[in-house]
C-alpha cells in the first residue's frame, strides 16, 4: 500500500489538467461499417477534437488568421509576412503571452491580479535608479528588479490569502500604489538605459526574436509547471475544490502565494523585456491594457474564470492570436478603431464556449 | 428523563478490541447542548452506525471526532491511549478520516490524480503519472470499485462512484478509522449499493473500522455489525444490528417526537 516505488520505466503520460481530456473516440460514436461515413466521421472526429482541445481551436483560427492577413496583404503591398512585420507581430504577442501565463496560473487557482501591468512599469525604473543612484552592477540591479517583481507578487499573496481581501480588489489597490510610486520616483519622466546593462539588455529585449524566444521557453516551462508538476496539480485542485484540497492537505495558501509570485516575476521580467526592446524606460509603459489583453488571452485559451481549469498552450494561442488581430488590420490598411469590437467579440464567444461546453460536458455525465 | 436513564447504556467495559473509546463527551455551544455525557465504543474492524434524527447530534459528534472541533468535556481514546484531537490534520495523522460524500474530490481532476490528491508519487519535479494511473487502478479493483477508467474526470462519475472514490482514497491513505457521513444521503438505490458493497469488503478485509453516521436506518442495519441511536444530544440505544431493527429504530425517534410535543403543548396550555 506504499505510494511509491515503481518501475523506472515510465515515460509519457499525458497529464490532464483542465477540461481538456484526451480520449476522444469514445465520445464520437455513429455505426462503423459503412464506408462512405469514413469521412464524415473523421470529420467529426476532428471536429469532437477541436472542440474538447481548446488549444487546437485557438490554434486554428491563428492560422486562419495569419493566412487571412497574408493573402489580404499579398494582394496589395506585401507587408504581412516581411521579416520586420513578423517581428513586430511577435514583440506584440510576447509580452500579452508571458504576463497571461501567470494570469492562467491565478485564474486557475481562482485569482486574478490586476496590478502586474505596473509591476511591468515599476521593473526598469527600480533597475535604473540601481544603476543610475547606487551604482550596482547591471546584472546585480536587473536581479533585484526581478526581486521586486516576486516580493509585489508576495505582497498580493499577503493581502488576498493572509488578510482575506477578494483578490480583484486587492491587486486593484496595489495595481494604483504602484502607479503612484513609479510617477513619484520617477517624476514621469523617461530614462534611457543605462550603458551598464546594454549588453545583456540585448539578449533580453532589444535583439528582435529575443521576446517570442522568451515567451515560448517561458509557455513551455509553465507548461510542464502545470500539468506534470505537483505545484500544477495543487494549482488545479485549489482552483477546482478549495475546501477539498485542503481537507487532502494542500496548502492552498501556499499555492497561491507562490503563484501571485510567479506572476510578479513574469510581469517584471516583462517590463525589462519591453524597456530594452524600446529602449526607453517610459512611466507610461504597462499599466492596465498589457493585464487586460493577458486575461483576454487566456480567456481566449480556454481558461475559466471560476477556477479549477486553464491551459498554458491555449493562452500562447491567445495571445497571438490578439498581436495577429491587432497588426494585421494595421498591415491590411484597414482603420484599427473596429478593432476592440472584434476582440470583445472573441473574449464573448471564447466565453460562451466556455460556459456552454461545461453545461454540455455536465449534461453528458452518465 | 426517567426514560432516557433507563435506556442510556453505561460507560462500556473496556475492551482490548476497542479501536476508538468515547467516554462522557459533552458539547455545548453557549446555551445550547448539542452533546450530553456520550459513550461510545468502537471495535476493530466494527461497522458502527450512528443514527439518530436531523439535530440529533451526529454531526457535532462526528466533528469532534475528525478533529474540526473539541468537545467541551469528556475523553476520547483511540487504541487504548487517551488523545486530544486538535485539528482535522491531526485527526488524519491518528488514523481518523471523515469522508464526507464527495466534497473533498475535485472535479477537474482525474479519478487517479484524486486518489493521490497531496500523495502524488514524482520523479522531481515531474508527477509520475503512469504509477499513480496504476496503483489507482489496482487498488480500486482490489476494493471492487468499478469505474469506466481511471483517466476519467471525476467530474463525469456518479454520485455513488465518486463517493466510493473518495472512501477508497482514505482507506488507501492507511486510515484506521473511517467516518462516512451520510454516505447514503441523496443516492439512487443503485448508487447506495455501490457504497454498502464497498463496506461490505471493508468489513471483511478488516483493516479499517468504521463509522456510519446515518438517518436512513434500514439500509445501514443491513451493513452494520452494531448501531447507537443518538436522541437529543445522548445516545439511547446501543444495540447489535440483528438484535434490533428499522422499526423499533423508528419507533424510539417518533416515541421521542411525540413526548416533546406533548411537553410542548403541556407548556403551552399551562
Amino acid at each position: 500500500m506504499n505510494g511509491v516505488g515503481a518501475p523506472p520505466s515510465e515515460r509519457k503520460g499525458i497529464a490532464q489538467v483542465s477540461g481538456t481530456v484526451q480520449q476522444a473516440p469514445e465520445a464520437v460514436g455513429g455505426p462503423p461499417g459503412q464506408p462512405s461515413r469514413g469521412v464524415t466521421r473523421a470529420l467529426r472526429d476532428v471536429g469532437a477534437l477541436l472542440v474538447r482541445q481548446r488549444e487546437a481551436t485557438v490554434f486554428v483560427v491563428d492560422v486562419l488568421l495569419i493566412i487571412y492577413f497574408g493573402f489580404i496583404s499579398s494582394v496589395g503591398r506585401h507587408a504581412f509576412f516581411t521579416h520586420i512585420n513578423l517581428i513586430t507581430v511577435t514583440q506584440l504577442a510576447a509580452p500579452i503571452i508571458i504576463i497571461a501565463l501567470g494570469e492562467v496560473m491565478l485564474l486557475i487557482c481562482g485569482e486574478i491580479d490586476l496590478s502586474v501591468g505596473f509591476t511591468y512599469q515599476l521593473t526598469p525604473f527600480i533597475m535604473y535608479f540601481l544603476i543610475a543612484d547606487y551604482h550596482f552592477p547591471g546584472l546585480l540591479a536587473i536581479l533585484i528588479a526581478l526581486l521586486a517583481g516576486v516580493v509585489i507578487g508576495w505582497f498580493n499573496g499577503f493581502l488576498t490569502v493572509t488578510l482575506g481581501l477578494p483578490s480583484f480588489i486587492a491587486t486593484l489597490g496595489t495595481a494604483f500604489v504602484l502607479n503612484g510610486i513609479v510617477l513619484t520616483t520617477s517624476h514621469a519622466e523617461q530614462q534611457s538605459i543605462p550603458p551598464q546593462v546594454q549588453g545583456i539588455g540585448h539578449w533580453i529585449g532589444q535583439f528582435g526574436w529575443a521576446e517570442i524566444t522568451w515567451a515560448i521557453i517561458l509557455t513551455a516551462i509553465f507548461h510542464i509547471l502545470l500539468t506534470r508538476t505537483r505545484w500544477g496539480l495543487h494549482t488545479v485542485a485549489t482552483g477546482g475544490n478549495q475546501l477539498g484540497a485542503r481537507e487532502a492537505g494542500v496548502g492552498v495558501g501556499r499555492i497561491k502565494y507562490g503563484n501571485f509570485m510567479l506572476t510578479g516575476f513574469l510581469g517584471g521580467f516583462t517590463g525589462l523585456m519591453i524597456a530594452f526592446q524600446i529602449t526607453i524606460i517610459d512611466p507610461t509603459s504597462g499599466g492596465f491594457t498589457p493585464m487586460f489583453y493577458a486575461v483576454a488571452a487566456a480567456v481566449i485559451g480556454g481558461t475559466a474564470m471560476l477556477g479549477g481549469s486553464g491551459t498554458i498552450i491555449g493562452a500562447f494561442f491567445g495571445g497571438i492570436l490578439i498581436a495577429v488581430l491587432f497588426n494585421g488590420f494595421s498591415v491590411i490598411g484597414i482603420s484599427a478603431n473596429p478593432l476592440p469590437i472584434l476582440l470583445g467579440g472573441a473574449i464573448l464567444i471564447a466565453m460562451i464556449a466556455n460556459v456552454q461546453l461545461t453545461r454540455l460536458r455536465e449534461r453528458g455525465r452518465a | 428523563m426517567t426514560e432516557q436513564a433507563r435506556q442510556d447504556p453505561a460507560v462500556p467495559p473496556s475492551a482490548d478490541g476497542d479501536v476508538l473509546r468515547v467516554e462522557h463527551i459533552s458539547k455545548k455551544y453557549g446555551a445550547v447542548t448539542a452533546l450530553v455525557d456520550v459513550n461510545m465504543h468502537l471495535q476493530r474492524g466494527e461497522v458502527l452506525g450512528l443514527i439518530g434524527d436531523n439535530g440529533a447530534g451526529k454531526s457535532t459528534l462526528l466533528k469532534i471526532l475528525c478533529g474540526f472541533q473539541p468537545p467541551t468535556s469528556g475523553r476520547i481514546i483511540l487504541e487504548g491511549k487517551e488523545v486530544t484531537i486538535k485539528s482535522v490534520d491531526q485527526a488524519r495523522s491518528l488514523g481518523i478520516d471523515a469522508v464526507y460524500q464527495d466534497l473533498a474530490l475535485v472535479n477537474q481532476l482525474t479519478v487517479y490524480h484524486n486518489m493521490f490528491l497531496n500523495r502524488e508519487p514524482v520523479r522531481w519535479p515531474i508527477l509520475r503519472n503512469k504509477v499513480m494511473r496504476k496503483l489507482a487502478k489496482e487498488h480500486l479493483d482490489d476494493m471492487g470499485v468499478s469505474i469506466p477508467s481511471v483517466d476519467a474526470q471525476v467530474a463525469k462519475l456518479s454520485g455513488g462512484q465518486r463517493q466510493a472514490i473518495a472512501v477508497a482514497r482514505s482507506v488507501y491513505s492507511e486510515a484506521k478509522i473511517l467516518l462516512l457521513d451520510e454516505p447514503l444521503a441523496a443516492m439512487g438505490v443503485k448508487e447506495g449499493a455501490i457504497i454498502l458493497d464497498l463496506v461490505n469488503r471493508l468489513k471483511t478485509q478488516g483493516n479499517v473500522s468504521i463509522i456510519i453516521i446515518a438517518h436512513n436506518y434500514g439500509q445501514v442495519l443491513e451493513v452494520c455489525d452494531r448501531v447507537n441511536l443518538l436522541q437529543g444530544g445522548r445516545i439511547t440505544l446501543d444495540k447489535l444490528s440483528r438484535e434490533t431493527s428499522a422499526q423499533e429504530l423508528t419507533d424510539l425517534v417518533v416515541a421521542e417526537y411525540r413526548k416533546a410535543l406533548e411537553e410542548r403543548h403541556r407548556a403551552a396550555a399551562s
